[in-house]
C-alpha cells in the first residue's frame, strides 16, 4: 500500500498500463514534456518515448481521429482531453466514429480506445473548464462511460479501460485530483472490482444516496453528517454510467424505499433522470417517496465566484434527503 | 485557374465560374483527351514499366467498373438497392490510384471509391450490401485493407493520418490512403489530417478527386484556389493532376507512395475529374448544372481516352473488346446474383456488434425485445418483418 494522490494513481496505472502492453499509446495536448496541465502523465514521455507518448497539434478532433487510425493499426490509444469543455470538436469523431465502427464493420474492426476527461467544478476556473458532460456520451450506444471517486479505483479502472476492448471515456473528477488515499499496485486490475459494477459505501436503512465522481466525496460527508441526526444513508457510488449497473441500487431501494441521486451537472435529460426513471421502473411498489434529483441547474457552467451554488454541497443533498423523508425542507409546500 | 480570376475580394460569385479551368498549368497529363501519349521529364519514369498488356488491363479494370457501376444503378432503379453512389466519370482516378497500392497498404475512403474496392479484391456481394440496407459496413476491413467507406465527409481522412501513425511505430513501409472529395476540402477534419500529418510526418497519401460538385455546391464555392494549392500551406507537397489520364494519375500515386515509404511524409493529390452522374441516386443534378458542362466533360471521358491510346497503339482489337465486354459481363451478373439472392437480416442482428464485451443496458433490451417478438408467437413471421410499429 502507498499513499498515492489522485492524480498520481491514475499516472501509476497509466504507467501500468504501458508496460504491460507495447501497443498503448498515449496522446494529447501537453502530455509529452509537460506531463500534462495537471501533471497526470509527469514523466512518462521520458520513460517511454515520444512515439508511446505524443505531444499532439492542437486539434481534438483530429486527437480523437487519429487515435480512430491507430486502433484500426491494432494499437491501443490512450487520449487525453486537456478539460471537458474542449471535448466538444472532437464530438463527431467520438460519436459518429469510436461508438460505432465496431458496430459498422460487423465486428470486424475493435476500438479499444479510452478517452480520459478531467470533469466538474470546484476550481475556480473560467469558462469551459468545469463541465460535466457525461450524459452526452452515455446517450450515445457503443461507448461505455466511467467515474472514478478515489485513487484506488483511479489506479485499478484506467487499466480496466485500456484493457477493455470497448471504447470508454474515463471522467476524472479535477478537483480531486490532489486528495490523497492508499493505493495497492499489487492488485491484478483482473481481479478487482470490474469497472462496470457499482459499489455501495456505507450500509443505510432510511435513504439510498447515489452519487459519482467528485460527489462521492460529498455524499459520503452528508451520511456522516445525517447519521448525526439518526438518520442512516445508503450511500452507492454508481462507478459506471453507461451502462449503470442497477442490481445494488435496486437492493439498496427496496431496504430503503426512499432514492436521492446527485451530480453537478445539469438535471434535464441528465444521469439523475436515467437513474430515477430506472428504479421507478424497477421498484415502483417498494419506493416510499418519490426519487429526488439533487444536481446542477439546467444553466451555463457559472462564473467561479458563485459555482458553489450551481454544484450540489453537502447542505443541499441532506435537504433532498428531508426531502426524499418527507421531512421538512426547503420545498415544504410545494406541490409537485 | 488562380485567385486573379476572381479579382480583389472574390467579387465573382461562386454561381458565375461554376466550373474553374480544368488545364492549369501544373496540371499533370500523359494521355491527351484524344489519346495521344504525351511524354513528360519527370513523370514519365513512374509508368516507365507499364507494358502494353498492362495498358489493356487498365483498359479492362475501368470498363468493369463503369458496368459494375451501371448494374448497381439499374438495381437501384429496380428496387434491390435503397440507394447508390455512382462514380462514372471518375474511373481513371480510381483504377489509376487503386492499381498503383500494394496489398499491405491501406485504403480509407469516402463511400464513392467502389472501383477503389474493385481493385483491393472486394467480394461483389459485400459492395452492395450498404446499398442494400442489409449491413452498415459491407466487407471485413482486414480482409482488403480498405477501411468501411465513410459517410461522414472528410473524417477518414484523420483514420488514415492515425493508421499511417501506426505504420510509422511499427516501423514498416506501407502507406495509408485516403480518398475524399473536392467538398471535402472544406471540413476541419481534413484540414486537421493534413497539421498532423505534416507535423508527424506521417506516411499518408490524400487523394481528393476534384469531381467538380458537392452535391448541388460548385468547386468554386469551396475554394478560390486549386485544391491542390491547400496542401502547401500545411507543407504538404502537392501534385494536381487530370483524373481522367489513368497514367497520369498512376504515376502521381506511384509518387506519392513513394516518398511516404522512403519516410518523406505525406503527400496530397487532386485529381481533377468530373462526376458525370448524379450525387446518389437519389439526386437530381439537372436542378443545378448546365447540360452543356456534362458535354465538355463527355468529349474528355478517361475511357475513351484510354481506348484512343489503345487504338493508336494498334491494339485496341476486336478480340480485345468482346473479351472485356464479356468480363464486365460476367461480373455485373455475378454482383447481381450476389445482390438478389443476399440472405434477409434478422430482427435481433440489430443489437449484434454494438459491443464487443457484455453490456448490461443492452442484454436487457434486447431480451425485452425478444420477449415482444416471441409474444406474436411467430418471431420470424409477419411482425417481425414490420418491426415495432
Amino acid at each position: 500500500m502507498t499513499q498515492l494522490t489522485f492524480a498520481r494513481a491514475i499516472n501509476a496505472g497509466l504507467r501500468k498500463s504501458l508496460e504491460s502492453d507495447s501497443k498503448v499509446v498515449l496522446l494529447g495536448e501537453d502530455i509529452g514534456t509537460l506531463g500534462g496541465v495537471f501533471r497526470v502523465t509527469d514523466g512518462l514521455q521520458k520513460d517511454f518515448g515520444k512515439h508511446r507518448v505524443v505531444d499532439t497539434p492542437l486539434a481534438e478532433s483530429a486527437i480523437v481521429g487519429t487515435a480512430v487510425g491507430l486502433a484500426y493499426r491494432g494499437y491501443r490509444p490512450v487520449v487525453e482531453i486537456q478539460f471537458d469543455g474542449f471535448i466538444y470538436p472532437a464530438f463527431d469523431q467520438i460519436v459518429s466514429q469510436v461508438a460505432k465502427l465496431h458496430y459498422r464493420t460487423r465486428g470486424a474492426v475493435r476500438m479499444p480506445i479510452t478517452i480520459r476527461v478531467p470533469f466538474g467544478g470546484g476550481i475556480g476556473s473560467p469558462e469551459h473548464h468545469s463541465e460535466s458532460p457525461e450524459a452526452y456520451f452515455t446517450h450515445t450506444s457503443g461507448l461505455r462511460v466511467v467515474t472514478v471517486a478515489n485513487p484506488q479505483d483511479a489506479y485499478m479502472v484506467i487499466q480496466q479501460a485500456i484493457a477493455c476492448d470497448d471504447p470508454v471515456l474515463y471522467f476524472e473528477p479535477k478537483r480531486r485530483y490532489h486528495d490523497k488515499g492508499e493505493v495497492d499496485e499489487s492488485v491484478d486490475p483482473r481481479s478487482a472490482l470490474p469497472m462496470d459494477k457499482a459499489r455501495v459505501l456505507t450500509d443505510g436503512s432510511d435513504v439510498t444516496l447515489v452519487a459519482y465522481g467528485p460527489l462521492v466525496k460529498t455524499a459520503l460527508d452528508a451520511a456522516s453528517a445525517a447519521a448525526d441526526e439518526g438518520i442512516s444513508l445508503e450511500v452507492i457510488d454508481l462507478r459506471s454510467l453507461a451502462p449503470v449497473d442497477y442490481e445494488p441500487v435496486v437492493a439498496s431501494v427496496r431496504k430503503t424505499g426512499r432514492l436521492v441521486v446527485t451530480h453537478e451537472a445539469a438535471q434535464s435529460g441528465g444521469l439523475g433522470a436515467e437513474v430515477a426513471a430506472s428504479i421507478t421502473e424497477r421498484c415502483f411498489y417498494h419506493l416510499e417517496a418519490a426519487p429526488v434529483r439533487v444536481t446542477g441547474f439546467d444553466i451555463p457552467y457559472p462564473y467561479s465566484k458563485l459555482e458553489m451554488h450551481h454544484l450540489p454541497g453537502l447542505d443541499r443533498i441532506l435537504d433532498g434527503v428531508d426531502r426524499a423523508l418527507g421531512r421538512p425542507n426547503s420545498l415544504s409546500g410545494l406541490e409537485g | 485557374m488562380s485567385t486573379d480570376e476572381t479579382g480583389p475580394g472574390g467579387a465573382q460569385t461562386p454561381e458565375m465560374t461554376a466550373t474553374p479551368d480544368v488545364k492549369g498549368p501544373d496540371l499533370l497529363q500523359l494521355i491527351t483527351p484524344a489519346g495521344e501519349r504525351i511524354s513528360h521529364p519527370e513523370f514519365d519514369f513512374w509508368v516507365r514499366d507499364i507494358t502494353d498488356d498492362q495498358l489493356c488491363s487498365l483498359f479492362e479494370d475501368m470498363t468493369v467498373i463503369r458496368r459494375i457501376d451501371v448494374e448497381a444503378t439499374a438495381l437501384q432503379r429496380q428496387g434491390e438497392l435503397a440507394l447508390w453512389p455512382p462514380l462514372l466519370g471518375q474511373e481513371a482516378a480510381q483504377i489509376g490510384s487503386g492499381r498503383a497500392l500494394r496489398a499491405d497498404d491501406f485504403v480509407f475512403s469516402s463511400y464513392r471509391e467502389n472501383g477503389v474496392a474493385y481493385c483491393r479484391g472486394v467480394d461483389l456481394t459485400d459492395l452492395l450490401r450498404v446499398w442494400r440496407g442489409n449491413a452498415s459496413g459491407g466487407w471485413d476491413p482486414y480482409g482488403i485493407n480498405m477501411a468501411t467507406p465513410q459517410i461522414i465527409i472528410g473524417a477518414q481522412t484523420l483514420h488514415a493520418t492515425g493508421y499511417a501513425m501506426g505504420i510509422q511505430n511499427d516501423g514498416a513501409d506501407a502507406v495509408a490512403v485516403t480518398y475524399f472529395g473536392d467538398g471535402a476540402t472544406s471540413e476541419g477534419d481534413v484540414n486537421e489530417a493534413m497539421v498532423f500529418a505534416a507535423s508527424f510526418q506521417a506516411p499518408v497519401v490524400f487523394f481528393c478527386t476534384n469531381n467538380h460538385w458537392a452535391i448541388s455546391e460548385p468547386v468554386r464555392l469551396q475554394s478560390h484556389i486549386q485544391l491542390a494549392d491547400r496542401a502547401t500551406g500545411f507543407g504538404i507537397p502537392s501534385l494536381r493532376v487530370d483524373g481522367n489520364d489513368v497514367l497520369a494519375v498512376m504515376a502521381a500515386t506511384r509518387l506519392a507512395l513513394d516518398r511516404a515509404r522512403r519516410g518523406g511524409g505525406p503527400t496530397f493529390i487532386e485529381a481533377v475529374s468530373y462526376r458525370m452522374g448524379p450525387h446518389t441516386t437519389a439526386d437530381d443534378p439537372t436542378r443545378y448544372r448546365d447540360a452543356n458542362e456534362l458535354e465538355d466533360w463527355a468529349a474528355k471521358d478517361p475511357i475513351s481516352r484510354l481506348a484512343g491510346l489503345l487504338d493508336r497503339k494498334g491494339i485496341l482489337t476486336a478480340e480485345l473488346q468482346q473479351q472485356v465486354k464479356d468480363k464486365a459481363d460476367a461480373v455485373a451478373s455475378e454482383m447481381r446474383r450476389g445482390c438478389t439472392t443476399m440472405p434477409e437480416p434478422q430482427p435481433m442482428d440489430i443489437f449484434k456488434h454494438v459491443y464487443s464485451t457484455p453490456n448490461s443496458w443492452l442484454e436487457r433490451q434486447q431480451d425485452h425485445y425478444a420477449r415482444y417478438l416471441a409474444s406474436f408467437g411467430d418471431p420470424d413471421g409477419a411482425v417481425s418483418k414490420e418491426g415495432a410499429r
